[in-house]
């Protein structure tokens, strides 16, 4: 059961990554970090201490500011400055003021969990302004190719801001179950069931609001979408606030039932994108259930043999590439020169 | 620069080289080995990243394959590490092929993923098998041997891995000018070009995906042999994109770009570890506090700034940038050679190409319904319509760049139908297209050359020493010739990309004629031409035909098709309603309803 539980964690991940990549074209490799800063914050909070992610967050908010100003004041657009200011600074540090204020007191575990959701949502929207809008021209490899290296900076940052200590926050639930007399915990049953909600949740986003069919326009044809009067920057943001979303929730649900240190995200992050690849990074629901069967793939490879399990995994990706060749017929023409 | 200058440069820096244990201190020279081992790796990442526009995050795992298996070889089963070399090479070759075959056929960012998801695979592969020493990895490896010598100290080996580096660069540098290299060069930007030439891109991909990972190779055995110890940690996934950083900042469009990256990159990881422990002299609150192994990964956070800095604002390069300062390279046109052997063109009138019942659905729509027509040697048909009639779906239908749902197509007497794009072209259907594909960034004459592919045999074996220079003279002769012929010739070695788009149409001619086809298919030849130029245009096909050359165009220019072709079959919604010689279509009432709407 422990496999379905990290099958509806790697779910709630592949299809943030699947939202990202047909939004901006990103492979955006950082998102598991993110979801291990999630957990790292939860853990910080529930010890009182003072958690890392204010110190990452300030220091992208004053980055993204100050490229955002330098760019409205070469254009002298004096203006739109105080906008950019409120945005790029002050929103984001607003939990991070927050988190400052209520040091001293104890907050309860659904206060914390909020706090945290709120720190971390910034980031990823952050680095989009910071990193990927100034390239956002450039050839899908290329922004892979930043997306990886943006990986290891923050995996750096990580260690820095938090530290090499390995975390595990307390449980959501000690509530648990008997179905045909094999025990089910409260934690399965919590994970698989926000994993759900959450996947409900874009789904309707995505087929009943105009802010959701503006993406899928990008998603489908960016040049169409902007002569619709959808901007792809801002919808690019919005894929990144949503994918933030994504990976703050799968960081919550991971971390009373894994040991989460500060690079543990790329690994997690590597096994949700299998999943995607087996939907073809299009497909939601395929890679719903691409990313369920790499989650119980890993918990009998673990209980075969542990030290192996990760080299199953990514095992797997051979014969799901091969699949995919044949089933998957190529859209012509990305030109690259 | 003139060639003879070129080689004196390069003697130069060959002998200073070769001189530099003499004047440079030992731990210069370590660094140096390095440099030269590194350049190897990031050598073939230019070939697989600047030249075929193919990603990998996994060249690092390739090194370790090749140094595990050599120090397997040596340290534990105390074979030479020259069996060792093999070993690596028949290792790293074959892990690459199984894993370029299954991704290769996928787009470029399959493959970069899946690099770094078996990069991680193979990481921990070494790290937990027991043969192989877990993560301490293996010591006592034995020094490489020449002869009785062993390569002991660090200026011994210095002579082996430059030499070697040397000799892969050369190597490299001729394949690129072959014509392997320039199908390899045509990798980026699309596959409907690639097919239409003949060649199997699939191939293409895979064979430069597997030379690169052979280059990591033996930087892998040289590595082993030159450290004498290895542990899994050199092999890991951040390593490979520091291989993919060097190559990227050096210039991956350029094969100095290896070592220049290598050489940089070696250099600022120095400083920078240099640099880092006096950052807690400064005596920081926050700083002072960082453990010795935050500090590496410091470095790490720093080089992966500098590095998306880098691509941020200047994507091609350092070689790049400094050669646009360089004197451009004097070139000579391509002298005289014996022609190339060229094919028998079929009689006069006979049957060339017949459609038969053609039928092409898109989901519900019916694109091509039931279309028949055949074209006869030495004609010029003309295949016109309205806007939405077909055509361009009934030309990708014959050149194989769609298949069909129903019918036949027969070239030559050979079914086609169901024939890959590139066996047609090699059965000799030569095709233009409708939004002009030509490598912008290749050479005019290169761009014809491309023609010739499946009229020459070179393979990249043989082009790498260098033993195809008597068929590249005659190849290049011919593409000199084409290039004439259309009215290119005067400036060969210009980029495609700076011509016109007029002149861009006619130099596809010029390269669908060095194929030296039976049928030549033309897309709308005349679009974006000027009158002079649609007259000159008229010409060389009306001189073609007189050779025996078959022509069929799509065209919309209606002076330019009824002045030249012999005859016309015309297609509206689909269906093809009239056919026979231009008066006639003309004259027929049914065409002239489809042009200008029913007669009121």
């Amino acid at each position: 059961m422990d496999g379905v539980a990290t099958g509806a964690i790697y779910v709630l991940m592949a299809l943030g990554f699947v939202l990202i990549f047909s939004v901006t074209r990103i492979v955006f490799v950082p998102f598991g970090d993110i979801a291990a800063f999630t957990a790292l914050t939860l853990a910080a909070l529930e010890t009182k201490q003072f958690p890392g992610t204010v110190g990452l967050v300030a220091v992208l908010a004053s980055a993204a500011t100050v490229m955002e100003l330098f760019s409205f004041w070469r254009a002298g657009a004096y203006a739109r400055m105080p906008r950019a200011l409120f945005f790029y600074l002050v929103l984001p540090l607003l939990p991070a003021a927050a988190v400052w204020l209520t040091s001293g007191l104890t907050l309860g575990a659904p206060l914390r969990i909020i706090l945290t959701i709120a720190l971390i949502l910034p980031i990823a929207p952050l680095l989009d302004r910071i990193i990927f809008r100034p390239i956002a021209d450039a050839s899908v490899l290329l922004l892979l190719i930043v997306s990886v290296a943006l990986h290891f900076a923050l995996s750096g940052m990580g260690l820095i801001f938090f530290g090499p200590e390995g975390v595990r926050t307390q449980s959501l639930t000690d509530f648990s179950l008997m179905v045909a007399g094999v025990p089910i915990s409260g934690e399965t049953i919590l994970i698989v069931a926000a994993a759900g909600v959450f996947c409900l949740m874009l789904y309707l986003f995505f087929e009943f609001t105009i802010q959701g069919k503006a993406l899928q326009a990008t998603a489908m044809n960016r040049t169409g979408a902007r002569l619709m009067g959808i901007r792809p920057a801002h919808a690019g943001t919005v894929a990144f606030l949503l994918g933030s979303v994504m990976a703050a929730i799968s960081g919550v649900l991971i971390a009373p039932v894994n040991t989460i240190f500060y690079d543990s995200g790329f690994i997690i992050g590597l096994k949700a994108f299998v999943g995607a690849i087996i939907g073809g990074l299009v497909s939601f629901p395929v890679t719903a259930i691409g990313s369920l069967f790499v989650g119980v793939l890993e918990s009998f490879a673990a209980f075969q043999s542990s030290p192996f399990k990760e080299v199953t995994v990514f095992s797997l990706l051979i014969p799901v590439l091969l699949w995919r060749s044949y089933t998957l017929l190529q859209s012509e023409e990305d030109n690259e020169e | 620069m003139s060639a003879a200058q070129k080689r004196i440069v390069i003697a130069i820096a060959v002998l200073a080289l070769a001189a530099a244990p003499y004047y440079l201190g030992a731990f210069t020279i370590t660094l140096l080995n390095y440099i030269g081992v590194y350049a190897l790796v990031a050598l073939g990442l230019v070939l697989l990243t600047g030249i075929g526009g193919m990603v990998s995050f996994g060249q690092a795992s390739f090194v370790g394959i090749a140094a595990y298996s050599t120090a397997w070889a040596t340290a534990i089963m105390g074979y030479s590490p020259w069996l060792g070399l093999v070993l690596a090479l028949v290792m790293t070759g074959l892990v690459a092929a199984i894993l370029g075959g299954v991704t290769l056929k996928l787009g470029g960012h399959f493959l970069s993923l899946s690099t770094i998801a078996w990069g991680l695979a193979i990481y921990y592969s070494f790290g937990n098998i027991e043969g192989l020493g877990n993560y301490n990895g293996i010591a006592s490896i034995p020094p490489i041997t020449v002869g009785h010598y062993a390569l002991t100290a660090s200026d011994e080996i210095f002579y082996l891995i430059w030499a070697v580096l040397l000799v892969a660069m050369l190597g490299t540098h001729n394949m690129l000018n072959s014509r392997v290299g320039r199908a390899m060069r045509t990798l980026r930007g699309g596959n409907a070009l690639v097919e239409s030439l003949g060649i199997n891109a699939f191939q293409v991909r895979l064979t430069t995906f597997v030379i690169a990972a052979l280059m990591a190779a033996v930087a892998g055995w040289l590595y082993a042999h030159m450290t004498r110890f290895i542990s899994p940690t050199p092999f890991d996934v951040h390593v490979s994109i520091e291989y993919l950083m060097m190559a990227l900042v050096g210039g991956a469009s350029h094969l100095l770009g290896a070592v220049v990256g290598a050489a940089l990159i070696m250099l600022l990881k120095n400083s920078i570890q240099d640099w880092l422990p006096h950052i807690k002299d400064l005596n920081t609150e926050f700083l002072s506090g960082l453990s010795p192994s935050t500090l590496g990964r410091l470095e790490t956070v720093i080089f992966a700034l500098l590095f998306i800095l880098f691509l941020q604002r200047a994507r091609d390069g350092i070689v790049p940038y400094i050669a646009q300062w360089l004197p451009e390279p004097q070139r000579e046109p391509p002298g005289e050679a014996e022609p190339l052997p060229r094919r028998d063109q079929p009689a006069k009138g006979t049957p060339l190409l017949q459609v038969d019942a053609a039928v092409r659905r898109f989901g519900g729509l019916v694109a091509v319904n039931d279309v028949s027509f055949e074209v006869r040697a030495g004609e010029i048909l003309g295949l016109i319509g309205p806007n939405g009639a077909g055509k361009s779906t009934m030309f990708n239908l014959i050149t194989g760049a769609l298949p069909a749902s129903n019918g036949r197509i027969v070239f030559a007497g050979h079914d086609i139908t169901h024939s890959p794009q590139r066996a047609i072209a090699r059965a000799g259907i030569a095709r233009t297209f409708q939004h002009v594909k030509l490598r912008p960034k290749m050479s005019l004459l290169d761009n014809v050359l491309l023609g010739l592919y499946p009229r020459t045999r070179a393979g990249y074996i043989g082009s790498a020493l260098g033993l195809d220079r008597a068929e590249e003279r005659r190849a290049r002769y011919e593409a000199m010739k084409q290039l004439e012929r259309v009215g290119l010739g005067a400036r060969p070695f210009e980029l495609a990309g700076n011509l016109p788009l007029g002149n861009q149409r006619v130099l596809e001619i010029a390269r669908a004629l060095a194929a030296d086809p039976v049928l030549l298919v033309l897309d709308e030849p005349a679009a974006g031409l000027r009158k002079q130029e649609k007259l000159a245009l008229a010409d060389l096909l009306r001189a073609l035909r007189a050779e025996g050359l078959t022509i069929l165009l799509v065209e919309h220019d209606m002076d330019f098709v009824m002045n030249l072709v012999d005859r016309i079959v015309v297609m509206d919604f689909g269906c093809k309603i009239a056919e026979g010689n231009p008066q006639a279509v003309r004259n027929d009432p049914r065409v002239q309803e489809a042009y200008l709407g029913g007669v009121a």
